[in-house]
Order: structure tokens, then C-alpha cells, then sequence
């Protein structure tokens, strides 16, 4: 085994690595707790109302009140629940949305890791937000919790077939997993963006990354008139407020995600204005507006309808698409589709 | 030790015990949960190999899916502990023979003698932009192709067969074919008929304040 001793690089190593940890992470926290806001809003105009206006100038400390009351809560566990699974729902919540942003880049230069398998690892990691949602709804010990659950974890595996094939479609597009080169692939202008010859890939992966965070028109998870609140019914206090952030981060992260797959991330639509990180932040910031929208336009959807959709129209029209751009790269007319 | 060696080592220890847990945790669930942690430690362990697409693969069938729907059906399942307890010292001494059993043959094929380092050596370290993903594809589809179709197809009836023996019509189905759900036209259930407002003779005019509470 030979002698240890302390390796001062990798030491700094890792001490440089918790700073840019903390880069990505504290914005992105800050984002979650304004999305929040922006929702109460964004809604509220929807609907003719004013949304939240007391705390801070226009209402913009709200988010701020809204996580220190959640603080100060107690946090109750239910007498019949499984205290440690209880306790560990939430931080299984979280951590995927959370790790998930390791790869993500915010220009050419300014990311955590820029790995080869970029897009397999967001797959993999988000992939496991499901368990965070099945064992708060198992360990709470409590019917509509079990229910919230259960149908949440079928939403969630459904649509991530999907979800997965849309992705494929990226990939051929790209050829390749690395999620810079994907974005370097739509280099020249917005007809150059990966949206126009994978546009039904697009429109699939959109409506399935509103499923996989559970958010309306498929909350069905937490339907309110049903199950009460779904899993995390009976969480209080921070506890409770864990789920509402790794939601947010989840959402946050599928709009990242489909800016950078489909609407060419950091890259400017025109030529003659310059690539940044302003054009990331506008791009994710109106598909989150999408997502806000969704939630003001549509009634939930029922449980069947869900299910009908994911299995019997998304998954056919992903198959059909990979294989048209599959056999329309072999023509003359391949360059359109890379 | 270097730190890839520390890593190993715990890994390793992680993953002894959770496979440990599996077949030791009273709960299922928690088993289940144990098995979790073990795909996601023999994923990092194959990423120390820098086998990187089949660990994220590991995590993303097994973990992300596979293991969710098992936890599904053991969640829901009402398992009686003490029952699945009965009758374990009858059992022991054919599951102690077929441990036995198992061990020999691993240590047959497994020993040093045709696993050690200096049979098989250390795999060679490849530069940060080698694709595994990519290369592993080339081979899949090109040195392997027929393999790769062979098992797609029996994957591929496994699928139908396992449709088929779950696939039934239940007679009390209120199951209602979208297709038609959304052709249907207003005039198809509804008609309205137009006439002139008319008073009961002999009633009295009601309150219009009655109704709208």
C-alpha cells in the first residue's frame, strides 16, 4: 500500500473545486428563490391580480420572507413514519438537481467539468431524482403520500423514455455527447439551431421535461382537489421547503438544458451581436416563462390521459423522427440535419 | 496510497457493505435501497476503470429505472417477514451447498493465476478526449453487429411475451377510445331548442337573489 502522505495539489485541488461548486450553486439558489417569485407574478398579471407586492420594493424580499419563515417552522415527524428515510426524501431530492449542473456549461469556457459524456450524465444523474419523491411518499407512512408517489414515479419513468429518445436525436444531430460541442454544432445564426430539423424532438422533450418536474398540467403528483399535496404532504418546515427547491432546480435545469440542445445556448441569434452568456441567461429565462404559462393556461390533465400520452404519442413520434433524420442524413440533403 | 487508491478502497468498502445489507436488511425496501447504493458504487468503481459509458449506464438503467419499478412493486407488496423467516434453518444446509458450490467455481476461474496484474495487466491509461461512448458504439455496430441484433431480437420478444401474458380485456372497462372522444361535435349530444320564456300559471315570481349565493 506504500506510505500515505498529504497531496498538497490534490488538497488545493479539491479546495478550488468547492469554490466553483459554490459559483454555480449560490446563483443558481438565488435563481430558484426569484423563479419562485417571478411564478406569483407572472401568474398573478395572467389572472388580473397584483401577485405579491408587500415585502420589499415591489414585493421582491417575498422569496427571502417566504425561506425564513420556512427556517423558523418546526420540522414534524409523523409518528408512525420511518424516521430515516424520512429524513433522507428531501436530501435525495435535492442532490440530483443539484449535481446535475456539474456539466453544464454556461459559455465555451465557463463550466465545472467539460466531460465527453456530458449528456449521458445529466440522463444518469436526473434520472434518480425519482427516489428523492418515492421515499418521502413511502417513509411518510400516510395514504396520500403513498398515492403522490406511486404516480409520480410512473410519470417519471414514462416520460424519461421519451425524454431519452428526443435526446437521441440531439446526439445524431451533434454526434457527440459533449454538451459544448452540441452547442458548437448550431454555431450561424438561429436557422443553424438544432429546434428547426429536430423540431418535434423539441416540442417532445418541452412537454416532457414539464412532466418529469411534475409541474402543472401533469402535477397530478400533488394534485391538491385529490391527494391534498401528494408526497410531501406531510413535510413541514425546511424539510417541506427542500422539495420546493430541488422542483425549482429541476425546472431550471430542463430549461438550461433545452436552450442548450435546441436553441443553441450561449450562441447570438444574429451575427452581428456577440456570443455571451447574456443570450443563455434570455434563452432559459423564456422557456422558464413557458413553463409559467403552461401552468396559467391548462387544466390538469387526468392520470389515463397522462400515461396515453407518454407511451402512445411521444414515444411513436420520437421513433419515427430518429429514423427520418437517421435516413435523411444519407441524402444529399444530410447537411440540414447536422 | 494515492488518492485513486484511497478512492478504490472506498468504494470497495462501501459496496461490501451495502451488498451485505441487501440480503441482511429485515426491510425490503430498505434492501431494495441497499441495492441502489450498490449499483451507484460499483458505477463510480467502473468509472475509476474509465469505462465511463457503461457507469453512467449502470446508473441510468439500473438505478434510474429498473430499481424504481422494483421498489414500486415492493412498496406496494404487503410482505410478511415472519412468514418469509419459516422455515430458513431447513433451508440452510442446500443454500450453505450451493454457496460452497459458487465459491469453487469462482476461485477456479477468478484466482490470480489467470486475473493478476501480471496476466492481464493494468489497462492503459487513455487521454482526456479518448471516447469511450464513441469507440464501444464502432464496435457494437460494426465487430459485433450480429451478436448486437441477436439480443435486441430476443429482448424484443421477451417484450412481446411479456405484454401478452399481462394483456386482457376487462368486461367492466369503462374505457372510452380517445379518437372518438375528440371527434365528437356538439350537434352529435346536444340540441337546443329555441322558445319563448313562459311563466307557470298561477306561481309566483321568485326571489332573484335566492340563487346566487
Amino acid at each position: 500500500m506504500g506510505t500515505f502522505y498529504v497531496d498538497w495539489a490534490a488538497v488545493q485541488t479539491v479546495l478550488w473545486t468547492l469554490l466553483k461548486i459554490m459559483a454555480v450553486v449560490v446563483p443558481l439558489m438565488l435563481g430558484v428563490a426569484y423563479l419562485t417569485y417571478a411564478e406569483r407574478k407572472v401568474i398573478g398579471w395572467m389572472q388580473v391580480r397584483i401577485g405579491p407586492n408587500r415585502v420589499g420594493f415591489q414585493g421582491l424580499l417575498q422569496p427571502i420572507a417566504d425561506g425564513l419563515k420556512l427556517l423558523m417552522k418546526e420540522i414534524i415527524i409523523p409518528s408512525g413514519a420511518n424516521r430515516s428515510l424520512f429524513l433522507l426524501g428531501p436530501v435525495l431530492a435535492i442532490a440530483p438537481a443539484l449535481a446535475a449542473w456539474a456539466v453544464i456549461p454556461f459559455t465555451d469556457t465557463l463550466v465545472l467539468a467539460n466531460i465527453n459524456a456530458g449528456l449521458l450524465y445529466v440522463m444518469a444523474i436526473t434520472s434518480m431524482g425519482v427516489y428523492g419523491v418515492i421515499i418521502a411518499g413511502w417513509a411518510s407512512n400516510s395514504k396520500y403520500a403513498f398515492l403522490g408517489a406511486m404516480r409520480s414515479a410512473a410519470q417519471i419513468v414514462s416520460y424519461e423514455i421519451a425524454m431519452g429518445f428526443a435526446l437521441v436525436g440531439v446526439l445524431m444531430a451533434a454526434q457527440s455527447l459533449n454538451l459544448i460541442d452540441i452547442v458548437q454544432g448550431q454555431a450561424g445564426g438561429w436557422n443553424q439551431w438544432y429546434v428547426w430539423p429536430l423540431l418535434p424532438l423539441f416540442v417532445v422533450y418541452l412537454i416532457a421535461g414539464v412532466a418529469e418536474t411534475n409541474r402543472a398540467p401533469f402535477d397530478v403528483a400533488e394534485g391538491e382537489s385529490e391527494i391534498v399535496a401528494g408526497f410531501h404532504v406531510e413535510y413541514s418546515g425546511m424539510a417541506f421547503a427542500v422539495f420546493f427547491l430541488a422542483e425549482y432546480a429541476n425546472m431550471i435545469l430542463v430549461a438550461a438544458l433545452t436552450t442548450l440542445m435546441f436553441l443553441g445556448g450561449w450562441l447570438s441569434p444574429v451575427a452581428f451581436l456577440p456570443d455571451g452568456i447574456v443570450w443563455w441567461l434570455l434563452k432559459t429565462g423564456f422557456v422558464l416563462f413557458l413553463f409559467l404559462w403552461f401552468r396559467a393556461t391548462f387544466p390538469r390533465y387526468r392520470y389515463d390521459q397522462i400515461m396515453r400520452l407518454g407511451w402512445k404519442v411521444f414515444i411513436p413520434v420520437t421513433l419515427v423522427w430518429i429514423v427520418f433524420v437517421g435516413g435523411m442524413m444519407q441524402t444529399p440533403y444530410g447537411h440540414l440535419f447536422h | 496510497m494515492t488518492y485513486t487508491a484511497a478512492i478504490f478502497y472506498f468504494f470497495a468498502a462501501i459496496l461490501v457493505f451495502a451488498g451485505l445489507r441487501v440480503i441482511t436488511a429485515r426491510n425490503p425496501v430498505h434492501a431494495a435501497l441497499y441495492l441502489v447504493l450498490a449499483f451507484f458504487t460499483a458505477a463510480g468503481l467502473w468509472m475509476l476503470l474509465e469505462a465511463e459509458f457503461l457507469a453512467i449506464t449502470l446508473v441510468l438503467v439500473y438505478v434510474g429505472a429498473v430499481m424504481v419499478l422494483f421498489l414500486f412493486v415492493v412498496m406496494m407488496l404487503d410482505i410478511n417477514l415472519d412468514r418469509l423467516r419459516e422455515g430458513f434453518w431447513d433451508y440452510l444446509p442446500l443454500a450453505g451447498f450451493v454457496a460452497v458450490l459458487l465459491m469453487i467455481e469462482m476461485a477456479l476461474i477468478l484466482g490470480s493465476r489467470h486475473f493478476g496484474l501480471d496476466v492481464t495487466g493494468t489497462p492503459a491509461s487513455r487521454s482526456a478526449d479518448y471516447s469511450n461512448t464513441r469507440e464501444l458504439g464502432r464496435l457494437l455496430y460494426t465487430d459485433y453487429v450480429y451478436a448486437f441484433e441477436l439480443a435486441a431480437v430476443i429482448l424484443l420478444v421477451a417484450i412481446v411475451a411479456a405484454i401478452a401474458l399481462t394483456l386482457r380485456r376487462r368486461k367492466d372497462s369503462k374505457y372510452i377510445n380517445p379518437a372518438e372522444q375528440v371527434r365528437v361535435r356538439r350537434s352529435d349530444r346536444l340540441r337546443i331548442v329555441k322558445m319563448q320564456a313562459e311563466k307557470r300559471p298561477g306561481a309566483r315570481i321568485q326571489d332573484s337573489g335566492e340563487g346566487g349565493a
